[in-house]
């Protein structure tokens, strides 16, 4: 998939079906013998139909993800953000880079002097260090890393 | 975290299962009893090892078109009072108090704005504004240009 691809705009392939589906389970997927019957029986669907939509949504990348999310630092691993400073004409050639570490779990591009900005999700909290130190070596350039000290609120407000 | 639960977590990081009875075939990988799968998801679940269950939209795709993080400056003694009520703001998402790094970084407090519209989104950032007031003592928005890679946590799978 392109990167731009990523960025667009697909509500318009949504039904009322599909955008329930994801308005109502952003979370609480039921944990249940058969869930997506129960997750039909509450919306209308058959059991097949909800899992063909979840389906679809995830081949057409209107859902990056299906299933459980997982926190990192509570699995005793470490997580975090960093950013770093990359001369627009080294950008892509770096992004290869950075990304192909599979500690980067997601990477954004920003408009800023620290243009580069992704989340490090590592299997042990002395991981991050070690990531950043190998991110600076592969590319050469400094790694900003912002840890987070606390958690004021995490919430699911998306709507379809 | 015990060797079950991290086998649980492998097997399910890339997504669960798209047929009828999804933990059966994750009990079938694991190599335990649905229902042992359905008991320590649910536990991880309340321990928070599980954040939640459930579609992830791309909010791109959603139509979120304006997603900004906010990075703000705010006074260290009163960051921990107003961050809730940051968070509490419908546009906001996430936000966080991280370490500053000066000169050059001197923002302490990120909060992730999102909207459909410019509009919606430059509201919500005047509304935190409004709620730090003179405890901000200067922030940024950096709107996102490009996703470079979303796929979330992964364990290896070995060790």
């Amino acid at each position: 998939m392109s990167r731009a691809a990523m960025r667009e705009d697909k509500s318009h392939l949504l039904d009322d079906k599909d955008r329930a589906l994801i308005n109502a389970y952003q979370g609480g997927f039921p944990l249940s013998e058969r869930p997506y019957a129960d997750v039909g029986e509450k919306l209308g669907l058959s059991e097949e139909e909800v899992i063909a939509r979840i389906g679809k949504m995830l081949d057409e990348k209107i859902l990056t993800r299906f299933g459980p999310l997982y926190n990192a630092e509570r699995l005793g691993g470490g997580l975090t953000l960093a950013a770093m400073k990359i001369p627009e004409a080294e950008f892509d050639s770096v992004v290869d880079q950075v990304n192909e570490f599979p500690e980067v779990a997601h990477n954004y591009a920003r408009e800023h002097e620290l243009n580069m900005w992704f989340v490090l999700a590592t299997e042990t909290p002395e991981g991050i260090e070690e990531t950043c130190k190998r991110i600076e070596e592969k590319t050469g350039y400094p790694v900003y890393n912002m840890p987070k000290e606390k958690e004021f609120f995490v919430e699911l407000k998306f709507e379809a | 975290m015990d060797e079950i639960d991290r086998k649980i977590v492998l097997a399910t990081q890339g997504g669960l299962p798209l047929v009828a009875e999804p933990y059966k075939a994750v009990a079938e990988d694991v190599g335990i009893s649905p229902a042992e799968v359905t008991e320590r998801m649910e536990r991880m679940l309340e321990d928070g090892s599980i954040r939640r269950i459930g579609l992830v939209p791309n909010h791109y795709a959603l139509g979120y078109a304006f997603n900004g993080m906010t990075v703000w400056n705010v006074e260290d003694s009163h960051v921990g009072d107003l961050g809730p009520k940051v968070g509490a703001l419908d546009c906001v998402t996430h936000c966080y108090l991280r370490p500053r790094h000066l000169p050059e970084w001197p923002y302490n407090f990120f909060a992730m704005v999102h909207g459909k519209d410019r509009e919606t989104a430059e509201e919500g950032i005047s509304q935190i504004t409004q709620v730090l007031g003179d405890h901000n003592k200067g922030h940024l928005v950096l709107f996102s240009s490009r996703i470079l890679k979303k796929t979330g946590m992964r364990l290896g799978s070995s060790g």
